[in-house]
């Protein structure tokens, strides 16, 4: 019989996954990943609940057709019949373009621990860790625990709007001692960001700002964040609902697409608690059982959580103004900012320069251009990620 | 409106409407072009841009041919991002049935002063060492050639030096002005309907219907495929009235990729990719192509050919209003057709004989005209 | 059994952890693909989605090397 499909092994898949289980229903978790965990546990905490049938390594791509779900492993394509769908499938930082962004040793602050999480050195490396949000802090904190030097830690909100972060967290007071203990430990400059990068073949300085002074910090690596984007794709090409760039839902995390829930990073960025808690709900949802009230009052403090963090982590208008008329803003195609800004709109920008048509599909440079011009991404299509041809043409069992 | 009154107002700034722009520019009228969009966001940005001389009809044979020589003559100019590349096409023979298409076919273009080369089964590995094995052989044009349409269009815009209005809807046409979305008027001497599949709005009866087609492109694969290449069966696929087809047709772009086509659907209006038609093309693709199976798509789209019941093009007067002219209907060839449509509606508003017969493409064939202006 | 393996990259012969990404052993070999326009490039995200990391494995090309974890005897080309 066809079951219930998870498609995402983070946080909130992972829990919605342990919720169908529950119930004794069967349950399904898909990731492309090869172990459970998703960005934030890496492999690390691989717990899946008993019972819960799993296919790592492996991508969903769209609808093959109705109750099909088409995805591809590294070997082959697969045809997953469903009868409901969990959508849960995270979020990616959020990139800005400055200049010297596209110069090897210029990471994501996230991205920069995936690597260093999958055997990159940083041992004796100087790092500037620099964008906004309490991402930075774990990350500078773990950087250093791999033997990395870090020059800087700096946010670029102001110290009023952090305290006030931190006010925010007297209801989770587990969260405020963490974030206590790493503010303590990293020593975060407040309002204080990147402005460049300087190099030739890769990163050897990077220069900062606090508004009023300027000055350059020598280093190997910059790992910048500048907080999250709802990985939304998967979710708009099965047809939901999508309002302000997050995936509409109901009470208990269905979509406007009836059999269909989504939660977590999709439904609005809100860290790890929020992610548990809404995969625990859409999973008893999808089991078509009533979800105990206390998970309601849970959500709401982790929404509050959540809010709180998308004040602080507001992007200064600064930041919007670093990208020179020369810099690369699509690093796929190497398209400047001087060819973006002849265009009115996205559609036109990517039929006109290539921007967003590279391999990507605009995953990096779409984020980039909200902020720089309020522009929203182009319509997705399948697949939602690169798919060989044969996986396409249906070819099941293709290499 | 503001200024003064141009000599000629073009509705539409797809491939047509750029290249009708360019055409009166040349006679030294002064042209505003309006589009509800932008440059090139209708068919112009779903078409492959084959420039390709075919020969379903003679009227089809001698429009290409002209379309494609007045292309040729632009080239020297045309900017890096056109993306010219002169692949030519090789029809590809699977068995001896369409090896013999592809010698009639032969025969026929060399007739006509167009030079090809017919292969036999080793020659066409040699052209194309990712095709099966075991094909007849095939035929290459290698005249015809591939562009990036909507850059071409906003390249032909621009050294025409004309006045181009974005994101303004016309919503009536009349003889001597054109009336906007905010109700305002453009008056104008000639106006010139280039508005793709939409004419049927302003033309009635004009029995034009759309024709879905999807296409996929992979990643950069340099030096992967040499050639369009193109089953002889597409013939069969275009010019034909089943409801859905799908051919064998690849094409290298300059970037390296490759862009695969086609598929033909009748009484659909969605533009959302349809998984089975696409898998159908691509399993097509595949039979011809096996190595494709691997190769990694980044993107798929889809766009609607306007087409006419005899696969013909209308270019001529509108039925009822004078001095409106319509230039629409040009199925799947309305990239390499687009400079002769153009021209042919310059000669005709500035009173000169066209190079090639201009009847076949009139809407009196399809439309009664009757005059009431 | 050991905890390294040996891959070659454009050729040349590095040992890395079995747990490390291509895209890590790529970096300690010692560079990345240039850009379309002839730009060095270096992975960004780390997670599969920004595609900087792309190198032909094996005969495949554009593979995401930072979600791939190193095996022995991978033949590595960052042309791609
Ligand atoms: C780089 C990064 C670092 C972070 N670090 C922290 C931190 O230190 N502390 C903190 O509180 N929060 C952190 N977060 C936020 C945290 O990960 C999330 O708040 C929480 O994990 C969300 O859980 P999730 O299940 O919604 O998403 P994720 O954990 O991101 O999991 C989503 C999973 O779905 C998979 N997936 C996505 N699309 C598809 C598809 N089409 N087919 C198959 N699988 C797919 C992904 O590979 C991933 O494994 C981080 C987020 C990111 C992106
Ligand atoms: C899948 C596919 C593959 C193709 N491959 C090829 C190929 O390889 N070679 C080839 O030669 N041809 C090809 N074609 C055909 C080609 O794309 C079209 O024939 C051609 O682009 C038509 O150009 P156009 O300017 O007439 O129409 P469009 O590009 O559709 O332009 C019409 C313009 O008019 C505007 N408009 C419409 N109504 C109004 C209004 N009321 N007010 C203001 N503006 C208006 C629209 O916004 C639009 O910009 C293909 C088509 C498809 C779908
Ligand atoms: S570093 Fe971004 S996809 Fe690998």
């Amino acid at each position: 019989m066809p079951e219930i499909v998870v498609i995402g092994a983070g946080p909130a898949g992972l829990s919605a996954a342990a919720a169908v289980r529950s119930h004794g229903q069967r349950v399904v978790l898909l990731d492309e990943n090869p172990a459970a965990g998703g960005q934030i546990w890496r492999g690390e905490r691989t717990a899946v609940a008993q019972g819960v049938e799993t296919m790592f390594g492996t991508r969903a791509l769209g609808i093959a057709s109705a109750g099909m779900l088409l995805c591809e492993t590294s070997e082959s394509a697969v045809v997953l019949p469903f009868r409901k769908l969990v959508v849960a499938t995270g979020a990616r930082e959020r990139f800005l373009p400055f200049p010297g962004w596209t110069l090897p040793g210029v990471f994501g602050a996230g991205g920069l621990q995936a690597m260093v999480k999958s055997g990159f050195p940083v041992d004796g490396k100087r790092v500037v860790v620099a964008g906004t949000g309490p991402l930075l802090l774990e990350v500078a904190e773990y950087l250093r625990s791999r033997g990395a030097r870090i020059a800087i830690v700096a946010e670029q909100a102001r110290w009023t709007s952090l305290i006030r972060f931190g006010l925010a967290l007297r209801h989770a007071p587990s969260k405020m001692a963490q974030a206590a203990r790493l503010a303590f430990s990293t020593l975060p400059r407040a309002g204080c960001w990147v402005t460049e990068v300087h190099g030739t073949e890769h990163v050897e300085a990077a220069t900062l700002t606090d508004g009023r002074r300027t000055w350059r910090e020598a280093c190997d690596y910059v790992a910048c964040g500048f907080h999250l984007v709802p990985n939304t794709e998967i979710a708009a090409v099965l047809g939901c609902h999508l309002e302000g760039g997050v995936v509409w839902t109901d009470d208990l995390h269905e979509t406007s697409i009836s059999g269909i829930y989504c939660a977590g990073e999709p439904c609005g960025i809100g860290g790890v608690d929020k992610s548990l808690i809404e995969g625990e709900i859409a999973g008893h949802a999808a089991a078509g059982r009533l979800p105990v009230a206390r998970l309601f009052a849970k959500r709401a403090r982790a929404r509050r959580f959540a809010a709180a963090l998308d004040a602080v982590t507001r992007l200064r208008p600064e930041l919007a103004r670093l990208a020179r008329e020369d810099t690369i803003v699509c690093r796929c195609e190497d398209v400047p900012l001087s060819r973006i800004r002849e265009c009115s709109d996205w559609r036109s920008a990517k039929l006109l320069t290539r921007c967003g048509m590279g391999p990507c599909q605009g995953r990096v440079c779409g984020s980039a251009l909200e902020s720089l011009f309020g522009w929203r991404p182009e319509s997705v299509r399948p697949p939602v990620q690169p798919a060989r041809a044969g996986t396409l043409a249906g070819l099941t069992g293709s290499a | 409106m503001n200024g003064r009154t141009p000599d000629v107002v073009v509705v539409g700034a797809g491939i047509v409407g750029a290249c009708c722009a360019w055409a009166f520019a040349r006679e030294g009228l002064s042209v505003t072009v309006l589009d509800r969009a932008g440059i090139g966001q209708g068919a112009t940005a779903a078409g492959m841009g084959h420039i390709v001389v075919m020969d379903d009809s003679e009227a089809q044979f001698a429009l290409c041919r002209y379309s494609q020589r007045l292309w040729a003559e632009l080239r020297p100019q045309m900017p890096a991002d056109v993306e010219w590349q002169a692949c030519g096409t090789l029809w590809v023979a699977a068995d001896e049935d369409e090896l013999e298409e592809a010698a009639r076919k032969k025969t026929f273009l060399e007739a006509a002063g167009i030079g090809c080369e017919l292969l036999d089964a080793k020659s066409i590995a040699a052209a194309e060492p990712n095709l099966r094995p075991g094909l007849a052989g095939g035929l290459l044009q290698p005249g015809d050639s591939a562009i990036y349409s909507p850059c071409a269009a906003r390249w032909l815009l621009a050294v025409s030096k004309v006045d181009v209005r974005l994101g303004v809807a016309v919503t009536r046409v009349r003889s001597g002005d054109v009336t906007l979305a905010d109700g305002s008027e453009i008056a104008a001497g000639v106006i010139v309907l280039a508005t793709g599949g939409a004419a049927r709005s302003f033309v009635p009866h004009l029995p034009i219907r759309p024709r879905k087609g999807h296409l996929a492109i992979t990643d950069r694969y340099p030096g992967w495929l040499n050639h369009q290449v193109v089953e002889l069966g597409y013939v069969k696929s275009a010019s034909g009235e089943s409801a859905e087809s799908v051919a064998f047709n690849i094409q290298p772009r300059a970037t390296g990729q490759l862009l695969i086509g086609s598929s033909r659907q009748y009484g659909v209006d969605t533009p959302d990719i349809d998984q089975p038609i696409l898998g159908r093309m691509l399993r097509r693709c595949i039979e011809y192509m096996p190595g494709l199976a691997g190769l990694s798509v980044i993107r798929t789209w889809t766009g609607f050919r306007a087409s006419t019941p005899d696969k013909l093009p209308v270019i001529g007067p509108h039925p009822e209003a004078r001095n409106v002219w319509v230039a629409t209907g040009h199925e799947g060839l309305g990239i390499t057709m687009a400079t002769g449509t153009a021209r042919l509606l310059a000669d005709s508003v500035v009173g000169r004989a066209p190079e090639i017969a201009m009847h076949p493409f009139l809407p009196s064939r399809f439309v009664e005209v009757s005059r009431h202006d | 059994m050991t905890d390294r393996v040996a891959l070659h990259i454009d050729g040349k012969t590095v040992k890395v952890s079995c747990r490390a990404s291509v895209a890590s052993a790529i970096w300690i070999a010692g560079g990345f693909r240039r850009s379309v326009s002839g730009q060095p490039r270096g992975p960004l995200c780390g997670m599969g989605t920004c595609f900087e990391c792309r190198a032909t494995v094996d005969g495949g090309k554009h593979v995401r090397t930072c979600v791939l974890t190193c095996r022995e005897g991978m033949d590595v080309r960052t042309d791609a």
